[in-house]
């Protein structure tokens, strides 16, 4: 523990600024997988313990895609598409097998998956740690807010995950399809009845999920190293998220984020062998006092 | 007039059980008819059945001739048949006018014959209403939501599973003068019931289904003047 180191950050403007910018990525990259996390299991009642594995597609996709066009946008594109895809037919052949079993036949079906993506990624582009580097067009000075450095790409990646949260609520909240989305959560067998093609709506809704989890990966690619198994923390970080911000709401997913990547961010400066202790410590207390979470419906 | 909708030799269970057996059904263009039983005599899973929610085991359905048997539900929406469960479900977080959206699509010829603005004009209350979420709406106003919603979807036929139950008189009053405005707008139906009267008041013809198979079929006239049919499978 060094609390002196704490509040000295906490008293200069330029280490509070970094590490606010390093926690926003953090977070904005849990928020992206969580996000699909949390709308998988409010829609389709399946814990998807194989995202992570998705997030690492996104990202070997990305790095592919990047070596062969050296172009970023490319990247992102190729790996939120090719994981959204990806994610339809794994929704289809295995996943829609084991909706309304129980949880550990979904366990068992998701981490089989896992091991498998894994072997797959070591197959194909072999066990190292693989690198992106920063691409060029973020390859710029850092801009200076109030004294402290922050990386373009750490703005850009911000102003991403922001500009996907909204759309995802907007999608959800004022389009028919978000509509129909919310109705089938809640009784899928009557909006069938109604001439609706659920299972279609089931598969996109898993694609949508798939591809924010793929383009997670692409943006962390600049700024993480790819490896084999890269999916397993932030699939446990996204669950706490998610717990956090009550199952199936995409704001609660939000605002966890931020929070467990500023008690990252902030414990690296004062507390960096109890950050983990920390954010469990934090969803116990989330559950004691809000057993649905943060935006959590009681009774969910 | 051709059928619109034909059940032939239709058998469904429940797990190991058999509910219904050998079901023969058939709805002409334009007619209303009622399916009349008691509690557990088959009516909810003959229509369950038809909508494709618990398919039939056995035995066919027929919709303007074409076989729809184990159609997936949303296929048999898209044949042409609106199914309105006896529980209503809504969709309770909704509003009353996104219920309606979400049923929306058009007709078999692809029409669109039931607009927001007709429904409104049919359903005066769902109107006022438009905005509240339906979990709040009373339990007619519920059953109104339900079929309307099920009308946005302009369908050929529709199957009403018991529309005027757990409702206050007055509202199963309004309910008849419903079915007998979709009657004149040419929809046809074929209407599960308890109560008699109420069928007499709405119906062209009848079948009476007890212990899961179809015991009489005939006309409205005739069953009010066949005192024996009443007693043995209506509680009259």
């Amino acid at each position: 523990m060094n609390f002196d180191a704490l509040i000295d950050c906490f008293s200069a403007s330029a280490c509070v600024v970094t590490q606010i910018s390093s926690g926003l990525i953090i977070g904005m990259l849990i928020f992206m997988v969580a996000s699909g996390v949390t709308l998988i299991f409010g829609v389709l009642g399946v814990v998807n313990f194989a995202h992570g594995a998705l997030y690492m597609l996104g990202a070997y996709f990305a790095l592919t895609a990047y070596w062969v066009t050296d172009s970023f946008t490319v990247a992102v594109l190729a790996g939120a598409i090719g994981t959204g895809l990806f994610g339809v037919v794994f929704e289809r052949l295995f996943i829609s097998r084991v909706y309304g079993a129980d949880v550990l036949s979904q366990l068992l079906v998701c981490y089989a998956f896992v091991l498998i993506l894994d072997d797959a990624v070591k197959a194909i582009w072999g066990g190292d740690f693989l690198s992106m580097g920063m691409p060029e067009a973020f390859a710029l000075p850092p801009l200076m807010i109030a004294g402290g450095f922050v990386p373009p790409f750490y703005a850009f990646l911000t102003a991403f995950a922001v500009a996907s949260a909204i759309a995802l609520a907007a999608l959800l909240g004022l389009t028919r399809f978000g509509k129909i989305v919310r109705a089938a959560a809640v009784n899928r067998q009557m909006v069938g009845v109604l001439g609706i093609n659920t299972s279609l709506v089931y598969a996109l809704i898993f694609g949508l999920g798939a591809a924010l989890a793929g383009a997670a990966g692409a943006l962390a690619a600049p700024v993480r190293s790819a490896t084999p198994g890269m999916g397993f923390d932030i699939l446990i970080e996204s669950f706490i998220v998610t717990v956090i911000g009550g199952m199936g709401s995409i704001a609660g997913a939000f605002v966890g984020a931020i929070l467990i990547g500023m008690i990252r961010a902030f414990g690296t400066v004062g507390f960096p062998l109890a950050t983990e202790g920390v954010t469990f410590a934090m969803m116990a207390v989330v559950l004691l006092v809000k057993p649905a979470g943060l935006f959590g419906k009681a009774g969910r | 007039m051709s059928d619109e909708l034909r059940v032939q030799g239709m058998d469904v269970y429940y797990g190991a059980s058999q509910i219904l057996f050998g079901i023969d059904l058939a709805v002409e263009r334009g007619a209303t008819v009622a399916l009349l039983g008691r509690n557990g005599a088959g009516k909810s899973t003959t229509f369950k059945a038809i909508a494709g929610v618990a398919p039939p085991r056995a035995g066919r359905v027929f919709m303007r001739e074409q076989d729809i048997t184990g159609f997936a539900p949303y296929r048999i929406a898209r044949r042409g048949i609106g199914y309105v469960p006896e529980d209503r479900q809504v969709f309770p977080e909704h509003s009353v006018e996104d219920n309606l959206r979400i049923g929306a699509k058009p007709g078999t010829d692809g029409a669109v014959h039931w607009t927001l603005e007709r429904i409104f004009e049919v359903f005066p209350i769902l109107s006022s209403m438009r905005g509240r979420m339906a979990g709040r709406l009373s339990g007619g106003e519920q059953q109104m939501l339900t079929i309307a919603r099920t009308l946005m979807g302009n369908p050929d036929v529709i199957l009403l599973d018991e529309p005027s139950e757990g409702l206050a008189p007055i509202i199963v009053q309004q309910i008849a003068r419903l079915i007998a405005t979709l009657r004149k707008e040419g929809v046809t139906i074929l209407l599960a019931e308890q109560n008699m009267h109420f069928c007499i008041a709405v119906a062209t013809s009848v079948a009476i289904i007890d212990k899961g198979q179809i015991v009489y079929r005939g006309s409205i006239e005739e069953l009010k003047h066949n005192d024996d049919i009443k007693r043995r499978y209506l509680a009259v």
